[in-house]
């Protein structure tokens, strides 16, 4: 099925995205301005768990140039319900937990919005936002997710039975026969901690309502302007058609964008009550609290191995903390305990995942979304193998590693949607021993000496991970090329936030009409547009939306060709697309442009359409596909670890990689190394404290270490290609997948420099001072 | 409110305009002046991507107060380019130099590294790689790993060497 | 995050300043904004009003003048901006340990704003030109209603934060005695990134003569404690010594017993063991730099 690639579609092609971005010509949600607009600031808990007594707004009214205060109450009248209900659908919950548009009765994390004020401007908002009284009457508060769940623990919802949102077990084979008999076993109990998605952008929204058309149109930073629309005509009880949602430039998604949030009901809302356009803009701060995370996962894992390092099982449980409420639902641990397997052969397999409420801002997807957890654990308890069992950890992973000649190779394991999991292509064992080849295997013992020589610790690290990309069922593109200017449209609720997306499809559809990339407009993420989408996440958008508009303009290219040869009258084989214009091969001079051939079909009242066409040049494909591409590769890097600060350089990073046909390799280059700069933040930066009450610790951006230049080595990336049966361009998804390695890799490679010291590292990220102190533990039990 | 008269010049044009004294220099260019290409990311000083160039020196503009800018020249994102109007005329080398690399992606920190990188490179106008790197530590960009934009850097400092031309 | 409102002030004198300082309600002076305006945009600060210290000319200078204390001194205005600073030909050549502290500053951005009166005067117990004027016993200026006082720096951190200056006084200057030419020393940190403030740093200063002995120390640790510190104890040890690794080493594990803070990026340990391994490598990287 998969095409071979053209010239256009697998260059380095420039992006389209890029000249207005260059020259401050972006259009990003706060750079709109509507007439009459009101900012707004939310009020927000500053407890962890309380009952809300009572709110007094009275005061922030008599600030000047306030205009509304709004809270539940105000807003429950327009509500046909007041949750936001988005959690996936799963047979694994115990209970419901959804957020309210505005907490009124019980708050339940810091940060949770209680209020919306209106004002001329951001600064009187934030003025009266301070003078809003909410009394609160506090409630014991639960933040680790393991104590959530031990009996007596304090509710985080106080009309809950317990925390536990819900529980499901994976697996297969008969894992206890393979403990058993197996002749080594090791255990190991990792905390696994990932941060927020800090875009730059932060979150926004401006949201408009016209009483003559009946209809409220909200702009918002979103990955998902579909889906926000489904959800707020849902909490509204309004026809979908009466709300459009579109999304302007985004700056940055990485996950959380993912979902609609309490302020997108209530920023809207308040347009439709005031009947003015309202825009709210969320600070960094809000970004801390408000916006959601990936946080702390505990596993508590065993991996059963013969004297070969062969695995013969591996299994254990993992304890999630899920936040506060359902933002999404159970899919980051269900792909954190799926993707432990997916690179190797291991026999038999299980594992329990309970996720449990805490009193903390909801968890969603962070790019990666629970995938690297599972790689990390899997490439910890290999090297634990290697370690026991004085093997090489090369060696370790290439006995278990599947191979090329087993693919398609079939898991059994199920999708969280209920398929087959099939790796579809790729060559695991190439891609590491790419990596390590690049990364300088062969000399590295000689080079680990001599530093060591010299008092300096150097360490040669790994990780191979594979990771399900472009999630189903489809992503349906439109491509209509406009009567008046003949340029080509693209429409689709795929959404844009730095990925390439506009580039994507113009290579893909001018590959099809004629070559010219400048003709392509594409315009993803308005649902005015195209009825229907899912959106930008899942390192889906080339592979769901691309395919659609690869079949689309095909179909639009041969609609194209055929009209060409009625108005022309030659046969289609002597036609061809070049530039914007169908052209006859055996004579150039007889041509007609795609915008003369679309007016010939845009119909004229009581003028027949040319023999045999139908309407319109343009068309909508939905390409569906139930399957994952499963992408893979292997990350290698080098450190220096200080032993005495516990300071880690990185020397070298190299990722071998395998998406599948390349649709632009500038891009895929910049995806992969953005994703490792964010995987080497977890493993050496990131972390979003909170302390015993619940309170975050980590606030703003001197505490919260986003990582920057010069933390960040030079990443090499070597490309592999496997292209997948699974689509008609034979892409798998890159956006996610140099997140999912390297933090194993970091630690793995950390360990190796500080072997002398038998330090062993379950956890990530590592501080410096926590690296002095295992340093200090392993001189002090040698 | 209290507010003042202030004349501020940016991109080499006089505005007059009366601001709260309290309203930071980002909220002026964008808000007061349209000028929106000056982006807001944490407004405490450690993103950069609201960074302007002050009398030609990068400042970080959500640190600044507008009324402290009465009588000084600003630059922004927006002066870069000699026609940022036309669609097809070429942009600073710098920009040029962006794009060929592919140093952005959601573009949204890009005002603020442009500006930074026009100060380091007047500054220094054969910078290493590293010394690219320490110039823009205190940008943050989420997108790119910033390799791209150090390949940007060096290609654009080139460019320049290329054309005689100051940055 | 938008500033609370405030009356905004922008005299041109220090005489001006000083009287609108003892004159109006919960003021706040501005010099770089680096410190303040974060603190405002969160709202963490509320002052009535903003007192401006930009327009006040001849508070921005860097010069060398004879010091009464004998020798001569580096004179260095409250508004000169950290980058004037890292780009003074002067102070590389005369107090080369200012030129490697500033370099640990922020950024580029904000050392092209932020000015060493501001940073003094915030305090901050990581801070490099905090640390710098500390361990080079540095004389600030105060100007207040009766005119101006001189503050020995070991006498200007009272407290977290808090610098000994009364409300109605305002920072002007600083003036740090110039050690002899050829002196070592050195400015080590350990930040978590490229810029951040320091979880520990260390600002070192030798004095050795032609036998090695060492004839004057001072180390000062930042980050450690809640205000930065003078290590008395480490420079009793070293002063008459012979300078040697094996003395620096055993000096700088009096750094060990420093009541340190913990936060979200230190346990006090840490900080301790950071200090000691940090004094050791700067005493020996400051000898390295002794030129006789």
């Amino acid at each position: 099925m998969s095409a071979p690639s053209s010239p256009l579609r697998s260059n380095r092609v420039l992006r389209v995205e890029d000249p207005d971005l260059l020259k401050g010509s972006g259009k990003f949600v706060d750079d709109m301005h509507l007439p009459g607009m009101l900012q707004a600031a939310f009020v927000r808990s500053p407890m962890g768990h309380a009952k809300v007594v009572s709110i007094d707004v009275s005061a922030a009214l008599e600030v000047p140039g306030v205009h509304r205060v709004l809270t539940r109450d105000d807003l429950l009248p327009h509500l046909a319900t007041e949750f936001i209900v988005v959690g996936l659908p799963s047979p694994a919950y115990k209970q419901d937990i959804n957020r309210p548009a505005l907490s009124g009765l019980e708050v339940v994390h810091v940060g949770e919005p209680v209020a919306i004020v209106l004002a001329d401007n951001r600064y009187i908002a934030e003025d009266a936002a301070a003078l809003v009284m909410v009394e609160y009457d506090p409630l014991p508060a639960v933040g680790d997710p393991r104590e959530a769940l031990k009996p007596g623990a304090p509710l985080v919802h106080s009309s809950s039975p317990h925390n536990l949102l819900a529980e499901f077990d994976m697996g297969y084979g008969d894992v206890d026969a393979a403990f058993a008999s197996a002749p080594h076993v090791f255990k190991e109990s990792l905390w696994q901690h990932r941060g927020g998605g800090h875009s730059i952008e932060c979150r926004g929204d401006v949201a408009a309502y016209d009483p003559f058309s009946e209809t409220l149109t909200l702009w918002s930073s979103t990955q998902t302007p579909h889906a926000g629309r489904s959800v707020l005509a849902g909490m509204l009880g309004w026809e979908e058609e009466r709300i459009r949602v579109v999304t302007p430039d985004v700056g940055g998604g990485f996950g959380p964008k993912l979902i609609f949030y309490p302020e997108d009901v209530a920023v809207a809302l308040a347009a439709y009550i005031t009947g003015r356009p309202v825009k709210w803009i969320e600070d960094r701060r809000e970004h801390f609290v408000a916006t959601t995370q990936e946080r702390d996962q505990y596993w508590d894992v065993e991996i059963a191995v013969d004297d070969n390092a062969k695995i013969l099982g591996l299994r254990g449980s993992i304890v999630h903390d899920h936040g506060a409420y359902t933002a999404r639902g159970v899919n980051l641990p269900y792909e954190s305990a799926q993707t432990v397997t997916l690179a190797y052969e291991i026999p038999a397999y299980f594992m329990n995942v309970k996720l449990a409420l805490t009193n903390k801002v909801p968890v969603t997807p962070v790019r990666g979304a629970g995938q690297p957890q599972g790689v990390f654990c899997m490439e910890r308890m290999l090297d634990r193998v290697a370690r026991e069992l004085k093997l090489d950890r090369a060696e370790v992973r290439s006995r278990n590693l599947i191979t090329a000649a087993q693919m398609p190779y079939t898991k059994p394991l199920k999708s969280r949607g209920g398929r087959q999991v099939v790796l579809d292509s790729g060559n695991y064992p190439a891609c590491q021993a790419d990596a390590l080849a690049k990364a300088g295997l062969a000399d590295f013992p000689a080079r680990q000496a001599a530093a060591r020589a010299e008092g300096r610790h150097i360490g040669l690290g790994f990780a191979n991970f594979v990771k399900g990309t472009g999630r189903g069922p489809f992503e349906p593109v439109t491509v209509r090329v406009d009567p008046a200017s003949g340029k080509v449209n693209v429409y689709s609720g795929a959404t844009a936030m730095g990925q390439s997306t506009k580039t994507m499809f113009a290579q893909i559809v001018a590959e099809q009409l004629g070559g010219d990339i400048s003709l392509i407009n594409a315009k993803p993420g308005d649902t005015g547009s195209i009825a229907m989408g899912l959106g930008g996440f899942n390192s889906r958008l080339a592979v769901m939306a691309g395919s659609s508009a690869h079949l689309a303009a095909i179909k639009v290219r041969d609609k194209a060709l055929l009209i060409a040869s009625k108005v022309l009258k030659l046969p289609i084989e002597d036609l061809h697309l070049i530039g914007g214009r169908v052209e006859a091969k055996s004579d150039p001079s007889k041509s007609i442009t795609l915008g003369q051939l679309a007016k010939s079909v845009a119909g004229v009242a009581g003028f027949v359409l040319p023999d045999g066409v139908t309407p319109g040049l343009e068309a909508t494909e939905h390409f569906v596909v139930d399957d994952m591409a499963y992408a893979n590769g292997c990350a290698a890097v080098e450190v220096e670890v200080d032993a005495e600060t516990g300071g880690v350089h990185i020397n070298k990073f190299v990722i071998a990689h395998d998406c599948g046909a390349v649709i632009n390799p500038m891009v895929v280059d910049g995806q992969i190394v953005g994703a490792v700069a964010h995987g080497i933040g977890n493993a050496l930066y990131e972390w979003m404290g909170f302390d015993d009450n619940c309170q975050p610790v980590t606030t703003n951006l001197g505490e919260y270490l986003l990582i920057t230049a010069p933390e960040v080595p030079f990443i090499e990336v070597s490309h592999h290609e496997s292209p997948t049966y699974l689509n008609p361009l034979g892409v798998k998804g890159v956006g996610e997948c140099g997140v999912v390695p390297t933090a194993a890799a970091i630690m793995s490679a950390i360990e190796d420099a500080l072997k002398e010291f038998n330090v062993f590292i379950a956890q990530t990220p590592i501080t410096p001072g926590e690296i002095v102190a295992k340093i200090e533990a392993g001189r002090k039990s040698a | 409110m209290e507010s003042r008269k202030i004349t501020v010049t940016v991109n080499g044009q006089a505005h007059t305009r009366d601001v709260e004294t309290r309203m930071t220099l980002a909220d002026f260019l964008r808000h007061d002046l349209g000028m929106t290409g000056t982006h807001v990311g944490c407004e405490h000083g450690v993103c950069g991507a609201c960074t302007i160039l002050l009398d030609g020196r990068t400042a970080r503009s959500c640190l600044t107060l507008a009324v402290q800018t009465d009588g000084h020249a600003i630059d922004t994102i927006e002066g870069m380019a000699p026609n940022p109007k036309d669609k097809t005329a070429p942009m600073h080398p710098l920009q040029e130099a962006f794009r060929d690399n592919h140093a952005l992606q959601c573009g949204f920190c890009t005002p603020g590294m442009l500006t930074t990188i026009i100060e380091l490179l007047r500054d220094n106008p054969e910078p290493s790689a590293d010394e690219v790197r320490i110039a823009i530590s205190g940008n943050l960009c989420r997108c790119t790993g910033y390799q791209t934009i150090v390949a940007a850097t060096l290609d654009a400092a080139k460019r320049l060497k290329a054309e005689g031309r100051k940055p | 995050m938008k500033p609370p409102p405030f009356s905004y002030h922008d005299p041109r004198t220090v005489a001006e300043a000083v009287s609108l300082l003892s004159t109006l309600e919960n003021p706040k002076l501005l010099a770089g904004g680096q410190s303040l305006m974060p603190m405002l945009n969160m709202r963490f600060v509320l002052p009535d009003h903003v007192i401006d210290l930009g327009k006040i000319d001849g508070l921005a200078y860097i010069r060398e003048a004879p010091s009464k204390e004998g020798g001569n001194a580096l004179e260095i205005g409250a508004m000169t901006r950290q980058r004037d600073i890292e780009f003074s030909e002067l102070i590389a050549a005369k107090h080369p340990l200012l030129r490697e502290g500033i370099l640990n500053v922020g950024h580029r951005q904000t050392r092209n704003r932020g000015t060493i009166g501001g940073s003094l005067c915030h305090l901050d117990p990581a801070a490099e030109q905090v640390l710098v004027c500390l361990a080079s016993d540095a004389i600030v200026t105060a100007a207040g209603p009766n005119g101006e006082r001189a503050i020995p720096f070991r006498e200007f951190p009272l407290a977290y934060m808090t610098p000994n200056l009364e409300p109605d006084e305002m920072l002007i200057g600083i003036k740090i005695p110039l050690w002899p030419a050829g002196h070592g020393y050195s400015f080590l940190e350990f930040a978590r990134r490229h810029g951040d403030f320091a979880v520990v740093s260390v600002a070192a200063l030798l004095d050795v003569d032609a036998g090695g002995i060492i004839k004057r120390a001072a180390v000062a640790l930042g980050g450690v404690a809640a205000v930065p510190l003078r290590m008395d104890a480490v420079e009793a040890r070293l002063v008459g010594q012979k300078a040697s690794e094996e003395l620096f080493r055993d000096a700088a594990e009096i750094c060990r017993a420093i009541d340190a803070v913990a936060d979200v990026h230190a346990t006090v340990e840490y900080r301790q063991h950071l200090a000691a391994v940090l004094t050791r490598r700067a005493l020996v990287q400051a000898l390295a730099k002794v030129k006789r």
